[in-house]
């Protein structure tokens, strides 16, 4: 079949930012899928007390301490998160680096109060299904931070590196921190459901 | 920015067919050798493995149904142990539906989903050789464990506490748990590929009234595994808790419960249907225009049926747990929504039969199987609408009246379809024609064979005859009509065998196809059969729904992407405008470095937990070899 040029891309940039790249919506779709996955977890959960004639079975309520610490630290650092975002929408090298090492640290910081929260659960996951959920939970967003503070270890490495200086690792560190995001905002309904319901 | 300035780096501009060819061959073949033959993220080398692979499991899960056809051809029959029957049951439905449909509808997508949209390849592509790997890895974690004895025994749907700790001793459960584990992970990777590519790869001016019926249907196949599979990942993973660590998820003495268990399953398992049919009528959809001489009708109402049955399919799970003993206004409800879903799919039946009504049908072979679909599916869709209602359903709950049903609908659904469409894309996909007669031949001994082996099992149901029961006493009044069923199913095996033949055949020695050997609309026809390695050397500029029916002088294409790296169009969401010439991952063994990680991981976590903790270390290894720059032309922005 004969062909006729009617548009000239030429003059394209190599890379779009933001939604115009795919690796953004591929990032997205993740984050439905996890989503999915935590919604899940939670109707389970509600579906478990809804056939318990007490909740939490057989143990008092969490204590409170560790898991709410977490939370805050979460919930305060998406103030850096934010302004990493907005640097590397600016290709501000130097700060994205520095803004990377206190992501790494804003993830480090987390993971020791989570070892407090499953104690603080007073329940071990095969005593009854209660635990496993709520064990369950715990471990599957102890995951989540994990994974994500892996990809800003290795992120933060890339960007003392020669590869640094590269629309697509602005890009890369922007995904890195909008995943950041949806790990905290995904815990906010999980801390409710685990610190809360039960004092209901 | 000097480094891609547009006089300096070689463009497609104002050079011959020959030598852009020869350019762009050089910048998208894999070199030969087994290891970049591992190492391809070509879509269409993958979607080819991913077809075969899926064949060949149908094909072993076919024999596992002529195995079971023997053993109840005659009452009392002793050929098959009742253990073997329960691995072979548990092996058909698990190898069907886990190993054929879904993986085989994914991978034409993979295949067709870039050329109808006039792209290069598909977003991700190392991601999609990965699911590759995984899928292969759980098909051989299935079939190795089937070749050991120690297959899954527990049923398609593995209902605790059959499947539970205390009911299911040894690893067999644990191994169907995790070949789900290994299969969703695949589907779950290529429905964010299908999403992407379908939103930021399509060609500019296609905007999306104007995106090929397959593709929305793919499009909508793949949000329903992004919102369905978590769930079956959920259900198995606990299941493996239970029965390694102890978790109490399904046991009822410690706060679970086994219902759980059916409600996550069929949360997942009732879109599932929808995610092997829904393909199928983008399937039908695209055929029939072909072969009718004119567009669509209704594409609107088709589009808008496809989301709305992707949307309603997450609202009847219950009607599979009808005898379970739920509220009654729950089951109420449910019924309700089983027969509200009938109305989507009417309205794609009337659309089809008004597209054949006011068009010049051609008796094709693909065109056969689209009838052949029509007439099945209609059967079994009204079966459906029966066992939708909750009193009919309570008296034929697990007896063969549903294994009829079932198979109406799936195969008549869905295999019927992708017949068609193998017919319909052979000669896009290999450059050769299959046989008219030996494809007319296969049709009529499938579609007589399919109908004599699966009608009689309505009967069969009705008059009593459970399934899942390895034999049956002579004095039960289903002699007659089981050895006759047997008998059929060897017809409807005679008609997949001179399927098969054709389909060798054919690949040797078929007549050449040529670019478009149907005269068909869709942008895949506009290339070369078999399309080269860079799909399109321009890549083509879409103004309207048939852009090969209404470009009859020249197919308008853009022009100013590079030869010397891999570029393709990325283009906006709703109205197609280009934004970027976005660079194709280079072929990489890390996916299969990572996929190999996995399955260690995976399989070493039926026997211990810390699997999972170990397994970890190299999973993170493979997979930052696979994301870090190595500073080639990819890497360019």
């Amino acid at each position: 079949m004969k062909e006729q040029a009617v548009l000239d891309v030429s003059r394209l940039p190599l890379h779009g930012m933001g939604a115009a790249s795919p690796t953004w919506w591929g990032t997205a779709a993740f984050m439905l899928i996890e989503g999915s996955g935590f919604a899940l977890a939670v109707a389970v959960y509600f579906y478990l007390m809804s056939l318990a004639e007490t909740w939490p079975i057989d143990a008092p309520a969490p204590d409170l301490a560790p898991g709410t610490w977490l939370t805050a630290i979460l919930v305060a650092s998406v103030v850096p998160n934010m302004l990493i975002s907005r640097w590397a929408k600016r290709r501000q090298l130097r700060r994205v680096q520095i803004g990377l090492v206190i992501m790494t640290l804003l993830g480090i910081a987390p993971l020791a109060f989570r070892v407090y929260e499953f104690p603080a659960l007073h329940v071990w996951w095969d005593d009854n299904a209660y635990g496993s959920i709520t064990w369950t939970i715990l471990g599957l967003h102890t995951t989540h931070i994990l994974t994500d503070l892996v990809d800003t270890v290795v992120l933060t490495c890339l960007m003392f590196t020669r590869h640094a200086d590269n629309p697509r690792r602005y890009g890369d560190v922007q995904d890195n921190a909008m995943y950041w995001n949806f790990v905290v905002l995904t815990w906010l309904p999980l801390y409710v459901c685990l610190y809360w319901v039960p004092r209901l | 920015m000097t480094k891609d300035d547009p006089i300096l780096t070689p463009r497609d501009t104002d050079i011959a067919d020959a030598e852009l060819h020869a350019r762009l061959m050089r910048t998208w073949t894999s070199p030969p050798g087994l290891w970049a033959a591992i190492a391809t993220v070509d879509h269409k080398v993958i979607a080819r493995r991913y077809i075969a692979t899926a064949f060949v499991f149908l094909i072993l899960g076919g024999i596992l149904a002529l195995a079971m056809r023997l053993q109840l051809s005659r009452p009392e029959a002793r050929y098959i142990s009742p253990d073997r029957y329960n691995q072979i049951f548990t092996m058909h439905g698990t190898n069907m539906m886990f190993l054929f449909a879904v993986p085989v509808m994914e991978a034409m997508a993979v295949y067709l989903v870039p050329l109808m949209v006039g792209t290069r390849n598909i977003a991700f592509p190392r991601l999609n050789a990965f699911s590759y790997w995984m899928f292969l890895g759980g098909g051989l974690l299935l079939w190795l464990s089937f070749a050991l004895d120690t297959a899954p025994d527990v049923g398609w749907f593995a209902y605790v506490p059959l499947s539970g700790p205390e009911y299911g001793p040894g690893k067999r459960a644990d191994l169907w748990a995790q070949m789900i584990t290994f299969t969703e992970i695949a589907a779950l990777a290529v429905a964010v590929e299908i999403v992407v590519t379908v939103f930021k790869q399509r060609a500019p001016g296609m905007s999306l009234d104007r995106v090929p019926v397959l593709v929305w249907a793919m499009l909508v196949m793949a949000f329903l595994v992004i919102f369905a599979m978590p769930a079956i990942m959920f259900a198995s993973s606990t299941l493996i808790l239970d029965r390694l660590v102890g978790t109490q998820f399904y046991n009822p003495a410690k706060g679970g419960d086994a219902l759980l268990w059916q409600h996550l399953f069929w949360f997942f398992g009732h879109p599932e249907v929808y995610i092997i049919f829904l393909p199928a009528v983008g399937m039908v959809s695209t055929i029939l225009p072909t072969f009718v001489r004119r567009p669509l009708f209704g594409y609107m109402l088709l589009v808008g049926a496809l989301i709305a049955t992707g949307i309603l399919s997450f609202g009847l799970w219950v009607h599979h747990m009808f005898v379970t003993g739920l509220p009654r206004v729950g089951e109420s409800f449910f019924t309700a929504s089983s027969m509200a879903i009938a109305l989507p799919a009417g309205a794609q039946i009337f659309c089809w039969l008004a597209t054949i009504w006011a068009g010049k049908p051609v008796f094709r072979v693909p065109f056969l199987f689209v009838l052949g679909f029509i007439v099945t599916f209609v059967l079994g869709g009204l079966t459906g609408v029966m066992v939708a209602s909750l009193p009919f359903d309570t008296q034929v709950h697990d007896t063969y009246f549903v294994v009829a049903h079932f198979h109406y609908v799936l195969v008549g659904g869905a295999v019927f379809p992708l017949l068609g469409a193998v017919y319909y894309w052979f000669p896009k996909m290999t450059g050769r024609m299959m046989s008219e007669r030996l494809g007319k031949l296969s049709f009529w001994l499938i579609f007589a064979g399919f109908h004599l082996t699966f009608f009689p099992m309505h009967i069969l149901g009705l008059i009593g005859m459970p399934r899942r029961i390895y034999t049956y006493q002579p004095e039960l009044p289903w002699a007659g009509l089981n050895l006759f069923v047997s008998l059929s199913s060897l017809v409807l095996a005679a008609g997949f065998l001179v399927f098969f033949i054709d389909v060798v055949r054919s690949r040797r020695s078929g007549l050449p196809a040529g670019r478009n050997p149907w005269g068909a609309s869709t942008l895949e026809w506009a290339t070369a059969s078999p399309p080269p390695a860079y799909n399109f050397a321009h890549i083509p500029v879409v103004f309207s729904r048939e852009p090969l029916w209404d470009e009859k002088d020249a197919l308008p294409v853009t022009s100013g992407l590079r030869t010397d790296r891999r570029e393709l169009l990325v283009t906006s969401l709703a109205a197609a405008i280009p934004q970027a010439r976005e660079s194709v991952p280079e072929d990489s063994l890390w996916p299969f470095f990572a996929a190999l990680a996995t399955s260690a991981m995976l399989i070493g976590s039926i026997f211990t937990p810390w699997a999972v903790v170990w397994g970890a270390f190299p999973m993170a290894v493979t997979l930052i070899g696979w994301f870090w720059p190595k500073g080639t032309k990819e890497e360019m922005s």
